[in-house]
């Protein structure tokens, strides 16, 4: 029965019924579940129940997904001051899974999962992948990294529930992947875009064209729309964003489908709310703040109300997909990643977006933020392609100044475009480092 | 009548010259001339070589971003006012040129070679015919290096 449904090339898995659920349905789904998250939580997670106390709040309280705004948010430090195992719900006897996500201070940020969170892991990020359009006979090659990070195993279980042929290749090791990519004859890949970005470069100067190749999956950093059609434009693939935090489950908390025109949350599992950072409350459906999730079946370590620091705004209207599932527009701006530059709020990823505009410009670059005289300095490092190159230095003035036009244009600032020798600039197998702040405070 | 010239882009930092030149010496390939546009921020190294397809596989091996662009050689004569009237030609012609630069050697009959890097390499070719300037043709300009 499995492989019946699984050979429509991706139209439709029964794994991906909850997609589809009628709105009223899928409400009152989520209220029920919301209900026994936050019992769960009241009941086995101190610091949740300490913080419902202080309000005066009880988990009864709870009569409709709209009382959820008053209940408290839990937020990154959280799981800092109680490492390694505070925030858990369930007994070790109960967990049989541990990942940690790198933590700024040092110690990691350790998740658990029950046998079942594992069950609805997979479950999730089989939909995602269905709703890309991968099916059984897919080659996947997942470079995600495999280990503490939930991208390797998160993927991995998820396609091969699908039923699709998954390649632990994990991450690095760039010319064995393209060896592996050509030779197996890999249809879909899974990395972050910037790695991917670095393998199709590679590849090309190898002289390999991975012909199979259709779709990618790329995630665990953000990354703009103009990345993505610069992607799909140089290898002819379909490039997918898909989202995920370790702290809520991993990769598939949401995804695009072939509309490309946001990602659906599997809002039976995760359930979004866009806040607005400042004042903390629920924003009008459409404005943009920051993503607030609530997980509503996870056992072993339920988040209530976790604050992201990702920035979106949810997208109104059906989808033409069918999907009833909510969506928000694609993350390419997360708090933690704005820099502070002569008081302006700039993103990495508006700068990459401004570069992308001009033609030829591959999208490796790095900003760097000096401070001269007590005066923030942004300089954006672009590196130079044969695409852009010329043997005039007029041409190449002309290239800086329209790449400075356009950053200033786009933030508002002037930055400072250099152009640097051709893969002078750090390639990372991972999340790429964008931003490197050399400012000091004397 | 023209030929093919390789240019390099250089970060200005110690050393960005080295390598090239280090990556054509392993190669055996011989540089006849050269010519370094700088800014303040970046040089552009132009190279006139024998062989420039393999020299360019050998530099563009290595990861270096090159350029090639048609230049022409021309004879100028080598005495007071020679290449003043060799412009006065191409400036009636409103024939554009973006940078030029000699050879040490290559001088012939009281004509020393220098290359012109036009903004219309064939317009270019046209008006030197017209107006008997002589552009050096390949083979010509190696011998007279002995390349």
């Amino acid at each position: 029965m499995q492989r019946l449904w699984n050979d429509c090339a991706g139209g439709f898995h029964p794994a991906s019924a909850p997609d589809y659920l009628p709105v009223d349905r899928l409400r009152e789904l989520q209220l029920s579940r919301l209900r026994a998250s936050v019992n769960r939580c009241y009941q086995r997670v101190s610091l949740f129940r300490q913080r419902m106390q202080d309000r005066g709040l009880m988990p009864d309280d709870l009569r409709s997904l709209e009382h959820l705004a008053q209940l408290p948010f839990t937020v990154k430090s959280d799981l800092r001051d109680s490492y390694p195992f505070g925030l858990f719900a369930s007994p070790m006897e109960d967990v049989v899974r541990l990942h940690a996500s790198s933590g700024t201070t040092g110690k990691p940020n350790v998740v658990a999962y029950t046998r079942q969170d594992l069950d609805v892991w997979t479950e999730a990020i089989l939909r995602c992948f269905a709703a890309c359009g991968v099916h059984r006979g897919d080659v996947i090659q997942n470079a995600y990294g495999y280990g503490l990070f939930t991208g390797g195993l998160g993927v991995h279980y998820g396609a091969e529930a699908l039923g699709a042929t998954v390649i632990p290749i994990s991450g690095g090791n760039t010319e064995r992947q393209i060896m592996v990519m050509n030779d197996f004859g890999v249809t879909v890949i899974c990395c972050t875009p910037s790695y991917f970005v670095h393998l199709l470069e590679r590849a090309r100067e190898l002289g390999v064209n991975p012909r199979a190749l259709r779709a990618g999956i790329f995630g665990a950093e953000p990354w703009s729309d103009a990345m993505r059609q610069r992607i799909q434009e140089d290898s002819g693939i379909r490039a997918f964003d898909i989202y995920g935090l370790s702290e809520i489950i991993g990769p598939g908390v949401g995804i695009e489908c072939p509309c490309q025109d946001g990602l659906h949350v599997l809002e039976d599992h995760f359930y979004p709310e866009i806040i607005d950072p400042e004042t903390c409350q629920v924003v009008e459906e459409g404005r943009e703040g920051e993503l607030v999730l609530t997980t509503l079946s996870k056992e072993a370590m339920p988040m209530i109300r976790y604050r992201t620091r990702d920035i979106t705004r949810m997208i109104a209207g059906p989808c033409p997909c069918g999907r009833t599932l909510r969506r928000i527009h694609r993350i390419d701006r997360r708090s933690d990643d704005m820099i502070i530059v002569r008081g302006v709020n700039v993103f990495p990823s508006q700068i990459e977006a401004a570069l992308l505009g001009a033609r030829g410009t591959l999208p490796h670059y790095q900003i760097v933020l000096t401070r001269h005289k007590g005066l923030d300095q942004l300089e954006v490092q672009v590196e130079v392609t044969p695409e852009v190159f010329s043997d005039k230095v007029g041409a190449l003035e002309a290239l800086q100044r329209q790449l400075a036009a356009s950053i200033e244009h786009t933030i508002g600032i002037h930055a400072a475009v250099r152009l640097v020798e051709l893969r002078s600039l750090q390639r990372s197998e991972g999340k790429a480092k964008r931003v490197l702040d050399q400012r000091t405070n004397v | 009548m023209k030929l093919h010239q390789l240019s390099l882009f250089l970060e200005n930092r110690p050393g960005a010259l080295k390598t090239p030149c280090r990556l054509l010496a392993g190669a055996g390939i011989n540089i006849l001339t050269l010519n370094i546009a700088d800014t303040a921020e970046f040089g552009i190294l132009r190279l006139i070589v024998k062989d420039w397809e393999r020299a360019r596989k050998v530099l563009t091996d290595a990861g270096c971003v090159v350029n090639v662009a048609e230049v022409i050689a021309i004879d100028v004569p080598d005495r007071p006012g020679g290449l003043a009237d060799v412009l006065d030609v191409l400036d009636t012609e409103n024939l554009g040129i973006a940078y030029v630069y000699a050879f040490v050697h290559g001088r012939k009959d009281e004509h020393a070679a220098m290359i012109f890097r036009f903004d219309e390499p064939d317009r270019a070719v046209q008006v030197l015919a017209r107006h008997h300037i002589h552009a050096i043709g390949a083979g010509d300009l190696f011998a007279r290096l002995n390349a």
